[in-house]
């Protein structure tokens, strides 16, 4: 079973040189640690940055620069600065790459529900509707199952939508898996000492096995 | 040049009517006009109508004004972090309009931009769909948007001349922009303010035509939300 970092060391592996790619908050974040140094990728805040740096030392905090997670942040040289509507064009425009989010329940048809629970928690949508609209390419960072064991992975998402057929491939805490666009998780890698038979069990949706499933392979 | 020079903020807000649409800069408390927010809370204006990305924390920002029940209708995309905001939400006594991020800015802008309405993806097929029109361009659904419009327009700026021209710093651009072209009364306040002249045309991100009123501010506090620091990196 993979821990957070291991969500976001698997997730790196999906990262290409070239990339244009959103991180969302949370697990999302931490992608950014394990994307090897090799690799020209430039990551876009949708709150107005193109090339996001490292954490601030001390001395460098300014608190006018800040991811969309809020945290204080440096620039990479080479970066760009714009407005909120400078910002969604790119992302609606389609020039971002690669959406790394986390969700709360994918639908087996590649729905996602990640804003709201009804009568619990309302924090908003912030950009996440907007992204998985107009993304090339949607990975979902999540846990299998809720704490009380229900399947995330369903055939019909119950919680509010944040988007419809959207997600391509989710890494979970027990598989890589892919959204076909005709419907069905397809599992691709199992996480180290995850059995077929227990991501079987932790799947709700229509979930394609074919052949052997490899056990993910992390650096 | 129009010299659109006010003293301070309290000047600056003195005309703002109880039941005023209100739009406000920034992202998070980044690049929040501070010096309006406490010159609006010490005026005691209420039933306000406050279109901003979020609602400010617990005790600064938007969420001073939340406290003293001063905000009827909060319009953003993202309340998180201001258990206040969330109280006042799940019980009813505050109205809330969520809009996906991007369909927000776009909205302004088309406000400013005298774009009645527009089409967008985002939100197709949830709750933000419900009750707007749709249509199909190009094999793709859209969802119609109408523009948003203010009262008055709030923004904090870096750098502004007298005539109204504004440059902002980093990531304190946010909405800003957008939102000072959407306001019948937009009122900048700034870091520094400097005479006509001073300011490189080339560098200007708001052609003062959008400003009515500026001022210099003072004590800007700039509170950061999440101070992350290089060696606290998890790896």
């Amino acid at each position: 079973m993979l821990d957070k970092i291991g969500i976001a060391k698997r997730i790196a592996q999906e990262v290409r040189s070239g990339m244009y790619i959103n991180l969302g908050i949370g697990i999302p974040t931490l992608v950014a640690n394990y994307i090897p140094t090799s690799m020209n990728v430039v990551l876009q805040s949708e709150n107005g940055l193109l090339g996001i740096g490292p954490f601030p030392t001390e001395d460098q905090v300014d608190p006018d620069l800040i991811n969309a997670g809020k945290q204080t942040i440096t620039m990479m040289p080479g970066s760009a600065l714009f407005s909120s509507a400078d910002s969604f064009g790119m992302i609606r425009g389609g020039k971002v790459n690669l959406t790394i989010l986390g969700a709360m329940e994918v639908s087996e048809n590649g729905d996602i529900a990640n804003w709201k629970v009804p009568g619990k928690m309302v924090k908003g949508m912030g950009g996440a509707m907007d992204l998985v609209a107009s993304a090339q390419n949607i990975i979902v960072a999540m846990q299998h199952c809720s704490k009380e064991g229900a399947s995330k992975l369903l055939k019909k998402c119950s919680l509010p939508i944040t988007g419809l057929n959207c997600v391509k491939k989710i890494v979970s805490d027990l598989a890589v898996l892919d959204v076909l666009p005709s419907g069905g998780f397809k599992l691709l890698e199992r996480a180290p000492g995850v059995s077929v038979e227990q991501i079987k069990n932790a799947t709700a949706g229509k979930l394609i096995i074919e052949g052997e499933i490899p056990e993910m392979k992390l650096a | 040049m129009i010299d659109k020079r006010v003293l301070n903020a309290e000047e600056a807000t003195k005309d703002i009517p109880n039941g005023a649409t209100l739009m406000i800069g920034g992202f998070g408390l980044c690049g929040i006009p501070e010096n309006c927010i406490a010159a609006i809370l010490q005026k005691g204006v209420n039933d306000l109508t406050c279109i901003s990305n979020n609602a400010g924390v617990d005790g600064f920002g938007i969420g001073l004004l939340l406290k003293t029940k001063q905000v009827k209708k909060m319009i953003s995309s993202y309340v998180g972090e201001n258990a206040e905001f969330e109280r006042q939400l799940l019980s009813g006594e505050l109205e809330v309009e969520l809009i996906p991020q991007g369909t927000l800015a776009e909205r302004v802008r088309a406000g400013g931009a005298g774009i009645p309405a527009f089409f967008t993806p985002a939100g197709v097929g949830t709750e933000v769909a419900e009750g707007k029109e749709t249509r199909v361009f190009d094999g793709k659904t859209y969802l119609m948007e109408r523009w948003l419009r203010a009262d008055f327009s709030i923004v904090k700026a870096w750098k502004g001349d007298t005539s109204g021209n504004l440059i902002y710093k980093g990531t304190a651009r946010n909405f800003n922009p957008m939102m000072a072209t959407a306001g019948t009364i937009t009122i900048a306040e700034v870091e520094e303010l400097v005479e006509v002249g001073q300011l490189d045309p080339n560098q200007i991100h708001t052609p003062g035509i959008f400003v009515h009123r500026i001022f210099q501010g003072v004590n800007y506090e700039k509170r950061i939300e999440q101070r992350t620091i290089s060696n606290s990196v998890i790896r």
